[in-house]
């Protein structure tokens, strides 16, 4: 870390950048005092912004930006995105605080990536870090509560500065040290946007992310019940990063409790399927047109007929008599079988995952 | 994969069928590594990194040299800028 005799303007702290206004803000009102600030991003494997508008054919028109890095560009900082999804399973399977409404980790979360930001920040020589944190904000982890034990349990203590609030929370090293001027920094907290878009206007940010359910998967109650049955149908708590791909794509049938039906629900998630027939035993429908479909789990011979004649009931030959289903395996063996598709009402609604 | 093109050294990322931000993660990780004036070859089959990876590279300062596209794949070419 460099010595003390420094002054403000030669000052660097790092940013958790989510691609939100609340970030946005946080950096542009510590760069107002002369401090350089780039942004770190960390890529868990849930985060919204990834995945599926990539996969769906009708989002490939007008491909979906990166918001963290537009928000990089319109501050005029770097943006370093990393990837912690391999050290981030212990936070989803183990919340040490345990989960919000879903099955989000949001406080473990926040310590675990104000550590791992500490961390880069230590080897890259900077000298303190900052988050768009408001209190009041997020139900279970921006609570004035809770900010002491993120940067307690992070081990970032007082390099940790949270400049939309900090008027409202103890001094920090950069205040004290005169780095940041602890006057210019804001008192912000509850759920209100208002001050946020107060700042925003005053700041020239004309576009910015609405927040909509958060940027994380984990808060969505559909995916998090997809995330249960994974674990529930293996018996263990425990995932792999295809896995959690896997979740966001397609419809998920499980017939019985040691398999499930990924369907492809259109051009695009076929295409994306097809890329995974090495990874999972798969079907596709030869006699009319259908979609591609991946079984996850342990089928029998019993099984694959009946999961043969679920697929057939996604493709253009629901109402025939007899569906060609191509069934291969992992090493690319494959058969055929013919099948009749199952009527609507042999699908109980418990199968859709 | 490392070739030569125009007697300037030329890397080749192949990125297909990783979504975003891993084709960017892997971008910015490989160009870590790389020289000023080095070219760089991403192949990509995620339409995200078209907007994505030339965002990066403003970021950073790296030049994108050409974007192209063709069925479910894309190839974005990138000369490094100053690494600091």
């Amino acid at each position: 870390m460099k010595n003390s005799s420094n002054t403000s303007n030669n000052r660097k702290a790092v940013a958790l950048v989510s691609g939100g206004l609340d970030s946005m803000l946080a950096v542009r009102v510590i760069q107002e005092q002369g401090i350089h600030v780039e942004g770190i991003n960390f890529f868990t494997g849930f985060c919204v912004e990834g995945h599926t508008h990539a996969i769906r054919k009708k989002d490939r028109a007008k491909p979906k930006r990166n918001n963290a890095l537009w928000v990089a560009e319109q501050l005029g900082i770097k943006l370093h995105i990393i990837d912690v999804s391999e050290d981030y399973k212990n936070v989803v399977l183990n919340p040490k605080h345990g989960y919000g409404a879903n099955l989000n980790p949001c406080l473990d979360c926040k310590g675990f990536m104000v550590h791992a930001a500490m961390d880069w920040m230590k080897k890259h020589d900077f000298d303190f870090l900052l988050t768009g944190e408001v209190i009041g904000q997020r139900p279970m982890s921006q609570r004035k509560a809770t900010m002491p034990v993120v940067s307690k349990e992070s081990g970032a203590g007082d390099l940790l500065l949270r400049p939309l609030c900090a008027k409202l929370l103890p001094e920090t090293l950069a205040e004290r040290e005169g780095w940041v001027d602890r006057e210019k920094l804001l008192d912000f907290s509850g759920r209100s946007r208002k001050p946020q878009m107060a700042l925003a206007e005053k700041y020239g940010f004309k576009e910015y992310a609405q927040p909509a359910g958060g940027c994380c998967f984990l808060t969505d109650a559909s995916y998090s019940s997809k995330l249960a049955d994974l674990w529930q149908a293996r018996g263990e708590k425990t995932y792999e990063i295809d896995d959690i791909v896997m979740l966001k794509v397609g419809r998920h049938l499980r017939p019985r409790p040691h398999f499930k039906l990924i369907i492809a629900r259109e051009e695009g998630e076929t295409n994306f399927l097809r890329g995974y027939r090495k990874n999972y035993l798969s079907m596709y429908i030869v006699s009319h047109s259908g979609p591609v479909s991946l079984i996850d789990g342990e089928p029998d011979y019993d099984d694959l007929e009946l999961a043969a004649r679920l697929v057939a009931r996604f493709s253009s030959g629901r109402e025939s008599e007899l569906v060609t289903v191509e069934v291969m395996q992992k090493n690319g063996e494959s058969r055929n079988i013919d099948v009749k598709p199952l009527n609507s009402d042999e699908i109980p609604s418990e199968w859709y995952v | 994969m490392k070739s030569q093109v125009n007697g300037m050294s030329e890397l080749t990322l192949d990125t297909r069928n990783l979504l975003c931000p891993l084709p960017v993660i892997r971008t910015q990780n490989i160009i870590e590594d790389m020289q000023q004036g080095e070219c760089l070859k991403v192949q990509c089959t995620d339409h995200g990194v078209i907007n994505d990876i030339p965002a990066w590279c403003r970021i950073n300062g790296h030049e994108i040299l050409s974007i192209d596209e063709q069925d479910y794949e894309i190839v974005i070419k990138i000369r490094v800028g100053e690494n600091s």
